[in-house]
């Protein structure tokens, strides 16, 4: 099963490589992994989706949190969560067919950003299932590029994974 | 205001406030004004021959003491040298603190003369590492690095320092506590869990004690004795586990696993009950895991909770400080006692004791002699491969941290080095490092350091011109093709008499205790050159895989 895990880590020069290291070290499968700062300089917080069944996600919990730099680890998998993902396609569009990309972007509340002579790049930012919908209806066209940031998560209402080090709820 | 220091002059006043008493390292450029602070510190430093050698006494010495050991190289080939000793400390969780020159920070990350990325190279194998970048932040990174090396789960810790920090200069601040805001090392258990763990102990007919690293490196050995002896329950111990309960003691099983003994072996098999103390279910231990303990619910103490469920599953986890845990468990319990089962496991240890036979010079025989001769107190390193399997089996070990083995990476070449850790932790005691012929040749260099430090080490050499352990392994799973394991050796004898140390050869039976008596007795560092039985095999076995109930010879 996939899991969305939110780690909070100190935001140090090599802790990415530290995380990534015990993953490859470890055989466990990211699938995707997205890193950036939080509200708090320090702190930086990776959403990272991970393939595991229940006895592999317990380790790789527990190998994280053995990290001294991994301030907090949360699977929000079975959490009511929001998660979003960001990706940019760079789309064929010959003339002829921008007309029928744009009402396809517009379905999916995406937007064109940039447009080339033979090429437009559509931005879409939604949950995983949305942006793989939208890559699927464009891909006839002919993707000649494709970016995705990978997923990110956040816990809805007032439950929430503070930087701080305490945890408002676990 | 305190006048400024170099970084050099402030890492030994850290090492100092440390209690490190001693450093086991080896000088190069970007160490210098290290050294040049060393020439006129109070605090010893010992030149070692090889900086792996460094590593591993510093080991040796962390086992011997509990306390951190320290070692140091230059960058570069230095820095790499360490790495072995290092991935050694971390499989068998021992407080190392590693110190590497780095090339100046300026210079970092440009393919610079001598420069390795050692924090990058050791992160698989260390608790943590650290670069420090600023000699300001150099007296709080040595704090960090001794707390995270001895605290929770103890390993090694590396602090890399680049030239232009230790010959920085600055005024030394006395660091504050350690905040290290995601690093919260367990103590206590769970208190829910303690009665549940009692109540499966209270319902246990078979229970046996699985004991590993943790009682020594907790020093729960105390809590252990009386735990065993209140639930009535034998107790078998891990390599790492050698010395955590008194091999003389009547509920005393030895070793189990893959050389352990069969009584040990067979009693984990039909127990209903393993409580398994701060060991780790190494698959060298369990054999193959499906038929490991089938019938047993398992109780499992581990400072580590991610030890839990990692390789077996665990009916009631205790997580936290090993000696703690066992004090509040202890606290739970009521005597008990399982007259049947105790008498199924004594018959088991007369029907099938650790044995061989006596056709010519055999190295069991020549470690029972050790025994008899030190009446167990000697402190005993071990190389790899068949000797470090017959020292575990052959030699009665009655107190913690007599017995040091590389355990988990198993690494020929440790033995010597760290016997020179242990002599130095232990200066009146009689050390012994019991090798083969092929790991003492991987740091014999240390014969100059032995000498030139004055410490009667003494090196009981199984010389049977193989890399037995690997030759065994051919012989019962390979039809004897003995490919490139027959290993020519030089004089040791000589060799030893060539760095001024003493060489002995012994190549008769009756000439073993003689020896050994000259060799304890001997001021100097000795090297015995026992001629034994060429093709002995370590008995019994659980062929890879197997199970313990199915063992060889
Ligand atoms: C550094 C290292 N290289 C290789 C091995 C693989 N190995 C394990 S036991 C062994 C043979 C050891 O031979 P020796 O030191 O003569 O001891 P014996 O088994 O004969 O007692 C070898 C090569 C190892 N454990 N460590």
């Amino acid at each position: 099963m996939r899991h969305t895990l939110a780690v909070l880590v100190e935001n140090n020069p090599g802790v990415l490589a530290r995380v990534a290291g015990l993953f490859s070290r470890r055989g466990f499968n990211i699938e995707s992994l997205a890193v950036g700062r939080t509200e708090n300089p320090a702190v930086s917080r990776m959403t990272i989706m991970v393939e595991a069944d229940d006895r592999v996600l317990e380790q790789v919990i527990k190998q994280l949190r053995k990290l001294i730099e991994v301030l907090k680890v949360q699977d929000v998998t079975k959490e009511e969560h929001v998660d979003r993902e960001l990706a940019l396609m760079k789309v064929n569009a010959e003339p002829a067919k921008r007309a029928e990309i744009i009402q396809i972007v517009e379905i999916f509340r995406a937007h064109i950003v940039d447009i080339g002579r033979k090429t437009m790049i559509v931005e879409v930012t939604g949950d995983e299932g949305k942006v793989n919908a939208l890559e699927n209806a464009l891909r006839p066209f002919g993707l000649k590029e494709l970016v995705r940031t990978g997923k990110v998560a956040m816990l809805r209402g007032t439950r929430d994974m503070t930087t701080n080090g305490k945890e408002v709820e676990e | 205001m305190k006048k400024k220091m170099s970084g050099g002059e402030i890492l030994v006043r850290s090492l100092k406030r440390e209690g490190a008493e001693v450093i086991f390292g080896y000088p190069g450029g970007s160490v210098l004004p290290i050294y040049d602070a060393l020439y006129d510190a109070d605090i010893q430093h010992i030149l070692m021959r090889h900086e792996q050698a460094a590593a591993h006494a510093a080991d040796g010495y962390a086992r011997a003491t509990g306390r951190a050991g320290v070692c140091m190289a230059t960058s570069g080939p230095g820095a790499t040298n360490l790495v072995t000793g290092i991935a050694t400390a971390s499989m068998d969780s021992s407080p190392l603190v590693a110190l590497t020159g780095q090339v100046p920070t300026a210079l970092i990350g440009r393919d610079s003369f001598q420069e390795a990325d050692i924090t990058g190279i050791t992160l698989p194998v260390t608790k943590h590492n650290f670069l420090v970048k600023d000699v300001n932040d150099l007296a709080r990174t040595i704090k960090e690095a001794f707390y995270i090396a001895t605290t929770g789960r103890p390993g090694p810790v590396l602090v890399d320092i680049p030239r232009d920090v230790s010959g920085g200069t600055a005024r030394y601040v006395e660091p504050g506590p350690v905040e290290l805001p995601g690093y919260k090392p367990l103590v206590d258990p769970d208190p829910a869990m303690v009665p549940a763990a009692a109540k499966l102990i209270a319902e246990a007919q078979r229970p046996v004690i699985y004991a590993g690293g943790g009682v020594v490196s907790s020093g729960a050995h105390e809590e252990l004795r009386r735990l065993a002896e209140l639930i009535m329950a034998p107790v078998t111990t891990t390599l790492m586990g050698i010395g955590g309960f008194p091999g003389n003691h009547p509920l005393s099983l030895g070793m189990l696993g893959m050389h352990g003994t069969r009584y040990a072996n067979y009693a984990v098999c039909e127990c209903d009950l393993l409580v398994a103390v701060g060991a780790r279910f190494d698959d060298r231990v369990t054999g193959k895991i499906e038929t490991f303990a089938p019938e047993a619910k398992i109780i499992h103490i581990d400072i580590d909770p991610a030890e839990f469920g990692k390789n077996v599953r665990v009916d009631v986890p205790l997580a936290g400080d090993v000696r703690r845990v066992l004090q509040k468990l202890l606290d739970a319990l009521q005597g008990a006692s399982h007259q049947a089962w105790m008498e199924r496991v004594d018959t088991w240890k007369k029907e099938f004791p650790l044995q061989y036979d006596t056709n010519g010079l055999k190295p069991q025989f020549i470690i029972r002699e050790l025994d008899l001769l030190t009446g167990g107190n000697a402190r005993i390193t071990t190389e790899v491969g068949q000797n470090q399997m017959w020292a575990a089996q052959f030699y009665t070990y009655t107190r913690p941290r007599s017995f040091i083995s590389s355990g988990g990476l198993g690494t020929m070449g440790f033995g010597f080095p760290a016997a020179i850790g242990v002599q130095v932790a232990c200066p009146g005691e009689t050390v012994f490092d019991i090798a083969g012929d092929g790991s003492i040749q991987m740091n014999i260099q240390e014969l100059a350091t032995v000498v030139s430090n004055d410490l009667p080490v003494n090196v009981a050499i199984m010389n049977n011109g193989f890399l037995g352990m690997v030759r065994q392994w051919q012989e019962l799973f390979y039809r004897r093709r003995y490919s490139y394991t027959e290993i020519y050796g030089p004089d040791f004898v000589k060799v030893a008499e060539a760095y001024g140390a003493e060489g002995i050869r012994v190549t008769k039976p009756n000439e073993v205790r003689p020896a050994l008596e000259q060799a304890i007795a001997s001021p100097k560092p000795v090297f015995i050159d026992f001629l034994v039985e060429r093709e002995e095999n370590v008995v019994p076995m659980v062929p890879p895989g197997g199970s313990l109930s199915n063992m060889l010879g």
